[in-house]
Order: C-alpha cells, then sequence, then structure tokens
C-alpha cells in the first residue's frame, strides 16, 4: 500500500509544488495588459481610496496613515485571498483526486504560497510608500520577513482547515465570507487600537492578524523592535493554527472521496 | 520476484446515506431526529488476484460490478475497507477526458502540469516534451490555450503525456475508442510496444472484442465478486453467455 505513496520523493514535491503554484500565478494575471503589475498597483490604489475614505469621513489620528494603511492591508489582503482561494482547492481538484494518487494538501498548501508570491510583489508598493513619505529607515526593517513567515504558517493552517471542513459541508464556504468580513473589522487595518473601547481591545489583542500586523507596522513604520511576548504570541498563535489544520485536515481527507 | 498487484481478500463496503446530507443544517436537523440512517453498500467482496509483471489483464464487467472501485484502490485514492491492496510500481493511469488539465493554460504549460501530478519532475518532462508534442501531433498548437481544443486533441494530448514517461504499470479505462481511427491505431501500436518492453497493463471495458486482442487474461467481476479468472477468450464467452441469458 506505502509504495506508491513513498514514490514522492522531494524532487518530484518541489515539482508539483512548482507547477501548481505557476499555474496559479499564469492564471491570475492571464489576458491583461498589466499582467504582474496589477500586483504593485493594486495595494497603492486600494491604499489611496481608504486614504480619502478615512481622511475626510472618519478622522483616525495617526502618524503616516498611508503607511499604516497599506502595512495592514497587504498583510490582510494576503490573509484573506490565500484561505479563500484554499477553501475551494480540494472541491475544484475534485475528479483528480477521483482518478490519481495525489498528496492531497498541496492544493491549499499550494494556493497559500501562489498568494504568497503576489504578496511579495506588492512589497515593492510598500517600500514606493515608504520612499514617498520619506520615512526613516531603521534597521528593524531587515526583519520585515520574519512576521510574514509567521502569518504563512497561520495561513497554512487556516487553509487546511477550511478547505478540508468545506469537502463535508459547503455551508463553510457561505460561512467563511461572512467570517472573513467579521475578522476584518476585528483587525486594526484602518483605524488604530486605541479607538475601540478598552474591553474590545482586550479581544483584539487575542487576534492573531492584529498580533501579526502589528509586529510587522512595529519594524517597518515605527522603528521599534517588538518586545519578545509579542514575538512569542505570534509564533504561538500560528504553530496552534498550523497543527489545527494540519490535524483536522489529516483525519477528514480519507472521507474526502466521498463528497467531492 | 513479487507481484506487481498484489489484492488479497479485498472488501469495499461504502457507507450509503439513505438521504444525502450535504449541509450542516440538514445533518443536525437529522441528528436532533435520529433520522440519519445508513444503509451498507458492498461495492467488493473478498476479492483477491494478483498480476504478474509485465501481463496484460482485462477487468470485465458490467455497470455497477465493481470495477472501478477496484481502479481507485489500486490507484490508491481510497483504501478498502477490509484487506490488501499491495502495488509495487509507478502508475500511469489513463484518466478521464480532462482531469487534470487546466483549461486557461496552454497545451505546453498543462503537460508540465500534468506530468507533475502524474508524479513525475520537471527535468523529465524536459526530457520527453519533444516525443509528448510529436505524438499527440499539436506542435501547431503548442501555445495556445486548451480551451479552445477539440476533445480528440485532449485525448491524444492526455495519452501522450500518460504514456510517453514510462511507468510500471498502465491503466486503461476505456478510452480507445476517443480520437480519429488513424490516432486510435496509433495509440493501440503503443500499447501494444509497451507490453512487449515489459509495462503491465490493466484494461477496463465492456467490449469483449477489444479484450481478446490485447489481453491474454481476464477477470469477470459481478456485484462486487470474482466470477472467473482465466484466458480471456474462456473468460469473454462465459460472460457474454451470461449476459445474454439474463
Amino acid at each position: 500500500m506505502a509504495s506508491r505513496r513513498e514514490q514522492y520523493t522531494a524532487d518530484k514535491f518541489i515539482s508539483l509544488f512548482g507547477e501548481l503554484v505557476k499555474r496559479d500565478l499564469r492564471k491570475k494575471y492571464r489576458r491583461s495588459v498589466l499582467g504582474y503589475f496589477w500586483s504593485l498597483l493594486n495595494p497603492l490604489l486600494m491604499m489611496t481610496v481608504m486614504m480619502v475614505v478615512f481622511s475626510y469621513m472618519f478622522r483616525f489620528e495617526i502618524e503616516n496613515y498611508p503607511l499604516y494603511l497599506i502595512c495592514g492591508q497587504t498583510m490582510f489582503n494576503f490573509f484573506n485571498e490565500s484561505t479563500n482561494m484554499s477553501l475551494y482547492s480540494i472541491i475544484d481538484n475534485g475528479i483528480l483526486l477521483k482518478k490519481i494518487y495525489v498528496p492531497k494538501y498541496v492544493f491549499p498548501i499550494s494556493r497559500v504560497l501562489s498568494c504568497f508570491v503576489t504578496m511579495s510583489f506588492s512589497l515593492v508598493a510598500i517600500l514606493i510608500v515608504m520612499l514617498f513619505t520619506r520615512v526613516t529607515f531603521h534597521f528593524t526593517i531587515l526583519l520585515f520577513w520574519a512576521p510574514m513567515l509567521y502569518l504563512l504558517v497561520f495561513c497554512c493552517g487556516m487553509g487546511l482547515l477550511v478547505s478540508s471542513m468545506a469537502v463535508r459541508f459547503r455551508d463553510v464556504i457561505h460561512l467563511y465570507s461572512v467570517l472573513t468580513m467579521l475578522w476584518m473589522y476585528a483587525t486594526p487595518v484602518f483605524y488604530p487600537i486605541e479607538a475601540v473601547p478598552p474591553q474590545v481591545a482586550q479581544l483584539i489583542r487575542l487576534n492573531p492578524m492584529y498580533v501579526f500586523i502589528t509586529l510587522f507596522r512595529e519594524l517597518l513604520l515605527y522603528g521599534r523592535m517588538p518586545g519578545p511576548g509579542l514575538w512569542l504570541a505570534g509564533a504561538g498563535m500560528a504553530a496552534l493554527v498550523f497543527g489545527l489544520g494540519a490535524l483536522v485536515f489529516s483525519k477528514l481527507q480519507k472521507s474526502f472521496i466521498y463528497y467531492i | 520476484m513479487r507481484s506487481i498487484i498484489d489484492i488479497r481478500d479485498v472488501s469495499m463496503c461504502f457507507r450509503k446515506e439513505n438521504e444525502k446530507t450535504d449541509t450542516l443544517k440538514e445533518f443536525f436537523v437529522k441528528l436532533v431526529q435520529r433520522r440519519l440512517r445508513y444503509s451498507e453498500f458492498r461495492a467488493l467482496n473478498h476479492v483477491s488476484f494478483s498480476i504478474e509483471r509485465g501481463e496484460a489483464v482485462a477487468l470485465i464487467g458490467v455497470n455497477g460490478s465493481g470495477k472501478s472501485t477496484m481502479l481507485k484502490l489500486i490507484a490508491g485514492v481510497m483504501d478498502p475497507t477490509q484487506g490488501d491492496v499491495e502495488v509495487n510500481g509507478t502508475i500511469a493511469p489513463l484518466i478521464e477526458l480532462g482531469a487534470g488539465f487546466d483549461v486557461d493554460l496552454t497545451a505546453r504549460e498543462n503537460i508540465f502540469l500534468n506530468g507533475a501530478l502524474l508524479g513525475h519532475n520537471r527535468r523529465q518532462m524536459q526530457k520527453n516534451f519533444d516525443k509528448i508534442v510529436d505524438f499527440a501531433e499539436l506542435w501547431d498548437f503548442i501555445d495556445a490555450p486548451i480551451r479552445s481544443f477539440s476533445s480528440g486533441m485532449i485525448a491524444r494530448l492526455g495519452f501522450a503525456i500518460a504514456t510517453e514517461v514510462q511507468a510500471d504499470i498502465l491503466v486503461v479505462d476505456e478510452i480507445l475508442s476517443v480520437g480519429d481511427f488513424n490516432f486510435a491505431q496509433k495509440c493501440h501500436r503503443r500499447m501494444e510496444k509497451m507490453l512487449s518492453e515489459g509495462t503491465t497493463l490493466l484494461f477496463v471495458s465492456h467490449n469483449t472484442d477489444q479484450v481478446k486482442e490485447l489481453c491474454p487474461r481476464a477477470i469477470w467481476l459481478d456485484h462486487g465478486n470474482v466470477m472467473r479468472d482465466g484466458p480471456s477468450a474462456e473468460v469473454c464467452d462465459i460472460y457474454l453467455e451470461q449476459k445474454a441469458q439474463a
């Protein structure tokens, strides 16, 4: 029984992930004139819209609001996009999974990875905003990849979790769009955490997205080294969600075949 | 030497929900009302056989006899309820039209994607790329998205990819009728060549003529039981006789 599962050696895995990620990237901007340039342009446009809305309608006292916005928005968008793409990954590949043996988790994980590649392009947009707003560069910026890595692990876990649950109960698909909306409002992307009542703020501090975004902003925007508590909280939350996702996925994957 | 496929006392039961429960609400409503009833459906019943390296074996039987379930167990996409399925080699499945292809990608991109899904690395695919396109006769359309392809073209591409990279076992689920006459001939020749080179063939079909032509041995399944296992001419005749009576 084990033989054909053992055939998946490291180089085959890399090829498989590589092809799946390339497929997503190719499809994303196929037939668009600007192509990959959109990954850079889109965050800048979104940031501009939000800046206009929140500078004239609801005002928050935040220094360097453009950079504050784009940092939070880039990270939250990655979470939103990658988990939503994972959500359908098993269902979309149903016909294939019925016919040949492929390790099933490659589908949600590869979609998270392809979103991660697109997010990396968006980093250029953040750099542009940093140059434009003449933010002083601190050595802490060199650690920008660490919160991104946390977020990647976290999103892989969420992707495994939602993709496997969606196979059994399609309700998860509908529920998840509401959940991500709620999640967005519960994450200080465009408002400062000081703007909410203290009790609510306590809750928000338990939100993993808040932790990742705060780490990111501390390093890039404020040039401060976050304390060990925040680093540990981020690592712990990412590891916990990844573990949970992997556990649920491995429990449910045997029954996928009956529901796809 | 170990057999390439060894099926030992395999049973496969499906839990058939009397009504399909697809949504959470239905699930809980039924759970509360204690209406979550299952009936058991036995697709395979204590099936045992083994296939030696280089053999060409056909699985025959009417619809619902358990052929497809057997193929899924051999392909490793399902685990048996009981018994052991041992496969000692790589499998090249000639899967359904279009499964594993992405219609938005070009033929070139699909060759690498499909190859990776079949468990081949990029280097192997690069080595075989020209031969695949030659066989599929698709050089003129290599950079066109396959959504513009005819079903025959897609079938050609699928057959070329699955058979070009040498696998130990070729699983064919009645697709030989796809494509025009010339291409069917070409597929046939290639399968015979593979057989002469030691590839094991597992062929699933209703078409007893094709079975007799390609496979010296046939296994007849009926309602999940092995009815006959032996020389294909003999097994096919009994099978046809039985079918005529029913």
